[in-house]
């Protein structure tokens, strides 16, 4: 469980001799430029809020998270979101971006079966495994931190 | 600006950067797919924002730790904890969306207005 399904043996060994190898050195130092950037802008954009207007705290934080789902949803339905992401990995998917592109990108894809069958009923394609593991997860761990009188 | 702001900024940097490289690693050395690696990374939020462990990264790394969707297990785990301080149990259920609604909220009503305003490309 949890793997991609795999194919057969000698298929694969067609595969490994026709399909270039994985970079994963350079997947990875790509993903931890790109993701150190990204974070670093949105740190740096709190920093501006943070000097120039009255928000507090945690509006604050809620309006550089809002603000970066608002410019991915944008650039996903100008269509350069796909790209960027096939480049950068796990650099753009990992942060919140890649749920919001993952919303916003499966309500367009449906849109020609309509908005409420199409967009509405395949919104959550994949964000849904988040929200889903998510919520369980904080479900439980609240649980036992209740149980266990830390809260 | 803040005197440390170079500082604040490269702690974002290398804690985003770093989740970045393990959600990379998940994809490529343990082969998982996109839906795989993200569910991974939010109950491992959800796990350390119990121990209280996240919190002290994010106060600590600022966004390098709050932007990556594993800030969103811990987010809601805080809620929830929140929730279950003030109203025991069910404070748990009610606590749990309070502070994700921000995220959840503009990822679906602006993902909404794209679908309405664009089209898909064929």
């Amino acid at each position: 469980m949890g793997k991609k399904p795999q194919p057969e043996p000698w298929f694969q060994q067609l595969m490994d001799q026709k399909v270039p190898s994985k970079k994963t050195g350079r997947n990875c130092l790509i993903a931890f430029v790109s993701g150190a950037l990204f974070c670093a802008a949105a740190q740096l954009f709190e920093i501006l809020l943070q000097t120039y207007t009255e928000l507090d705290t945690d509006t604050r934080r809620s309006v550089v998270l809002i603000c970066v789902i608002g410019l991915v949803a944008l650039l996903t339905g100008l269509g350069w979101y796909d790209k960027l992401g096939q480049k950068l990995g796990a650099g753009l998917a990992v942060p919140i971006s890649g749920f919001a592109n993952s919303v916003a990108a499966s309500m367009l894809e449906h849109k020609s079966e309509g908005m409420v069958l199409g967009s509405g009923c395949n919104s959550f394609k994949l964000a849904g495994a988040v929200v889903v593991f998510g919520i369980a997860a904080a479900f439980f761990v609240a649980l036992i931190a209740l149980l266990l009188g830390a809260v | 600006m803040p005197d440390d702001l170079w500082m604040q900024l490269l702690k974002a940097a290398v804690v985003g950067g770093g989740i970045c490289l393990l959600g990379q690693l998940l994809f490529d050395a343990a082969n998982l797919t996109t839906a795989h690696t993200m569910s991974i990374l939010v109950s491992a939020g959800a796990i350390l924002g119990g121990l209280g462990w996240y919190d002290k990264l994010a106060d600590w790394a600022g966004f390098g730790a709050r932007l990556p969707i594993s800030s969103f297990g811990n987010t809601l785990v805080q809620g929830a904890m929140e929730g279950a301080g003030k109203n025991g149990f069910w404070g748990i259920l009610t606590g749990m969306l309070e502070p994700v609604s921000a995220g959840v909220a503009a990822a679906v009503a602006f993902g909404f207005i794209i679908a309405l305003v664009f089209r898909p490309k064929a």
